[in-house]
């Protein structure tokens, strides 16, 4: 169909676009991901065209924030997926406690719920005192939410459970305060985390990190970009190192596949294997 | 139109070695189970095309629906994987809580973007975006269900010249969104549960032409 490849050809032009004037790539994303989103953003603000919108997109840098937002997918939740926390807790953290000082990365962090969950378990577990935790996204605006550690009342119920089917150990409330329709996270849960601008698309090596936390991020990238950023982790963690990736994010596509032990396959848990030489480590 | 008997369908366009019918997208939801095995267990092995499939569930729940319809199914049934290709005899079921969606280069991708229709998977968002990567080649089916997602996308899929084919909510154990899809598109077939795999596999053979 004609309009379609018109269609598709507005959106390459939008993303190059966006690329030229303020440096973000989206040009190797899903596709058919972005269009749903721009087709949304084309919708609410009754743009008759996806190139009347390119032109705004140039023109005016507010609106460009706005569809920033809805091309990034922020949807998140306090231990989401509570089996992931749960094999985090059973089968890393023996190896996290061994090192006298931890660097954990959250790539992509969005709003921060992520990151708040692990600085609860990396406490419960007794060692947050010598972890740093850096979380990154390259969406300002989240990343403020993020380090303000204020959510919407309404979903304490949901993130409750969720904590508990973790294996958490206290009560979720002994983690917040309530006032009014929102929580505060407690200060203590942000003392240990550096929130940090970083785009995987764009941006460089994270160094020397023990645990790299990025679920269902790279599952919007095309598979070359997913390779990119493959590589970008595997330097960016120790050797032995974990990588913790979405349960559908499989990895199987990278080169690195060999140099990472699957240790948990229903969460897709990797861990970066030693180098060759050094045997008592791979045993 | 009135339900049950089957309209004019398209015109079998096929000329020798290209087929009509290039995938084949069905969504349920409340009684869905029961409404899939009888369908995919009654397609056989070499079925020729591709089914990719929502069913609505739990966020939590564990990821036995395609195991399970696996084992009652000569089709080899699978959840379905980001940036695979569908085959023809295989059936690809959306992950819990994330949405499958084609791309234009008609490989499948997986999303965790907000619920759609207060759903994730969404029966929509799979129908829309497979119906842009299959244009007229799809045929997409709308099976029982007590919410109305799946409307939408089924409309498109007709837009783009595709078959839409609606369980006979008579025959549904919730009749909301097939009788939903009835009403917003003016659809190819409505028919009892059983005879859904037939008249599919006579579509793919050139019949009811």
């Amino acid at each position: 169909m004609d309009d379609l490849e018109n269609q598709n050809l507005e959106i390459k032009l939008l993303l190059e676009a966006i690329f030229q004037k303020y440096g973000y790539d989206f040009r190797n994303y899903s596709m058919a991901h972005l269009k749903r989103r721009i087709s949304r953003r084309q919708l609410l603000d009754g743009f008759a065209s996806i190139s009347e919108m390119t032109n705004r997109v140039i023109c005016d840098a507010d609106f460009f924030d706005r569809l920033l937002l809805d091309l990034s997918i922020n949807v998140t939740e306090m231990f989401r997926d509570p089996t992931f926390f749960k094999a985090i807790r059973h089968q890393v953290v023996t190896f996290l406690k061994t090192y006298p000082f931890i660097k954990v990365w959250v790539a992509g962090c969005a709003s921060g719920e992520e990151v708040y969950s692990l600085a609860i378990l990396l406490q419960e577990e007794g060692i947050y005192d010598r972890a740093q935790i850096y979380a990154t996204d390259f969406n300002q605006v989240v990343l403020e939410k993020a380090r303000k550690g204020i959510y919407a009342i309404d979903r304490i119920k949901a993130y409750t459970e969720n904590y508990q089917k973790s294996g958490g150990q206290r009560s979720f409330a002994d983690y917040y305060s309530a006032r009014y329709d929102a929580v505060l996270m407690a200060a203590a849960l942000r003392e240990r985390v550096v929130f940090a601008d970083h785009n995987l698309v764009t941006d460089g090596v994270f160094g020397q990190m023990h645990m790299i936390v990025c679920r269902n991020v790279i599952i919007y990238f095309d598979r070359q970009l997913q390779k990119k950023v493959v590589c970008l982790f595997m330097e960016s963690l120790i050797d032995g190192g974990f990588l913790c990736m979405g349960q559908k994010e499989s990895l199987s596509f990278s080169e690195y596949f060999d140099q990472l032990v699957l240790i948990n396959e229903k969460e897709k848990i990797f861990q970066k294997r030693y180098p060759p030489g050094d045997r008592s480590q791979n045993e | 139109m009135s339900d049950s008997v089957p309209s004019a369908g398209p015109l079998p366009r096929h000329g020798a070695g290209t087929m009509r019918y290039e995938a084949m997208v069905m969504g349920a939801s409340a009684g869905g189970l029961e409404a899939l095995q009888t369908i995919l267990s009654a397609l056989p092995a070499h079925f020729a095309i591709p089914v990719l499939i929502v069913q609505h569930l739990s966020p939590q729940s564990e990821n036995l629906l395609a195991e399970v319809l696996n084992r009652q199914c000569r089709i080899v049934v699978q959840e379905a994987e980001e940036k695979e290709t569908p085959r023809a005899g295989m059936a690809y079921i959306a992950p819990p809580d994330y949405h499958l969606m084609v791309e234009a280069d008609r490989t499948l991708s997986l999303s965790r973007e907000e619920r759609v229709n207060f759903s994730r998977p969404s029966i929509d968002v799979l129908f829309e975006t497979a119906a842009e990567a299959y244009g007229d080649k799809l045929i997409g089916v709308v099976l029982t269900g007590a919410n109305a997602d799946g409307s939408q996308g089924l409309r498109v899929i007709k837009k783009f010249g595709g078959t839409c084919v609606v369980q006979d909510p008579r025959t549904a154990v919730a009749a909301r969104m097939p009788q939903a899809a009835i009403e917003s598109t003016r659809v190819d077939y409505v028919v009892p549960l059983v005879e859904i795999a037939p008249l599919i596999v006579g579509l793919l053979e050139g019949k009811h032409g």
